[in-house]
């Protein structure tokens, strides 16, 4: 099963939107409390990560018999190091993302400890692809 | 105050209003609920970064990123501090994923120590 959503740069309300839907849909299927979890914080981060450093973007979701995979494309700024950006702390936030609570430079530090698979490639000045893998039954 | 008080090592939704001088919002208290656990934080990445299950969340922010960050992390009780007001969008979303709100005048360090003389746990 394939579904894709967009997501708005800048547009707080509405991030979290995907994820939200995705964690519905997954408990539909009964998949595992614990993976559900699991898959939504990590989407959930690099939702926010769009809305919050790109212009705009999209979540390509695929559920598969043992496992989900969760691809974010964004138009934005791009990631230059991408082992900084990694680093825990590490954070380009601006105020605005700040007082909404975020900016901590802990989202792919944590995308990374709860997904089973995290890959980033990045242009500067075109965009960033974040892949998410999360096993069924691990 | 009382070592009675201290030695109850869970509260209910309705006791915790009360210790906080709070008011309750979003969906249904459940009345069954025994809280235990607290967290505070103003740090969204910060509660999603935790794998404990059945917290409770005190913040000082008011907006819906705190309602979005207690769904994707199975929170289902959210404090909201400093006499901050939620928007009827918080609440709405609130109401759809099952999580309850307490508005309190009180600081942030008020509610954590009331909480915590309470008997309600740190998770760490
Ligand atoms: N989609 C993206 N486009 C451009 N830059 C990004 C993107 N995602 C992350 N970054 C860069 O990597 C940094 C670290 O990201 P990370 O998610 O770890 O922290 P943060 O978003 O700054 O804060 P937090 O996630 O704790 O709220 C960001 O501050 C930003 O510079
Ligand atoms: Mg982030």
């Amino acid at each position: 099963m394939n579904i894709k959503f967009d997501i708005e740069g800048g547009n707080f309300s509405s991030a979290g939107l995907a994820s939200s839907e995705v964690k519905r849909l997954l408990k539909q299927l009964n998949i595992d409390i614990k993976t559900i979890k699991r898959l939504v914080v990590a989407m959930y981060e690099a939702e926010v990560n769009i809305v919050a450093h790109a212009y705009q973007g999209e979540a390509d979701v695929e559920i598969n018999e043992d496992h989900i995979k969760v691809v974010f494309t964004d138009h934005g700024p791009g990631i230059d190091d991408i082992d900084l950006a990694m680093q825990k702390g590490y954070s380009t936030a601006s105020e605005q993302v700040r007082e909404m609570g975020f900016g901590a430079g802990m989202g792919l530090p944590n995308i990374k400890s709860h997904a089973d698979k995290l890959n980033i490639t990045s242009e500067v000045g075109k965009g960033t692809r974040v892949e998410i893998i999360c096993y069924l039954n691990a | 105050m009382s070592l009675k008080t201290k030695n109850i090592n869970h509260l209910t939704v309705h006791s915790i209003a009360q210790v906080v001088n709070g008011t309750i919002s979003g969906a249904p208290v459940d009345t069954e609920q025994k809280i235990e656990y607290a967290f505070a934080s103003d740090l969204m990445s910060d509660v999603l970064m935790l794998d404990t299950n059945d917290i409770t969340l005190i913040t000082g922010l008011a907006n819906p990123q705190v309602i979005r960050t207690a769904e994707m992390s199975d929170i289902n009780l959210v404090i909201i501090a400093r006499d901050k007001k939620c928007s009827s969008e918080m609440i709405n979303l609130a109401r759809e994923n099952n999580i309850t709100i307490i508005e309190t005048p009180y600081s942030v360090f008020k509610v954590s120590g009331l909480l915590y003389n309470q008997g309600i746990k740190p998770i760490f």
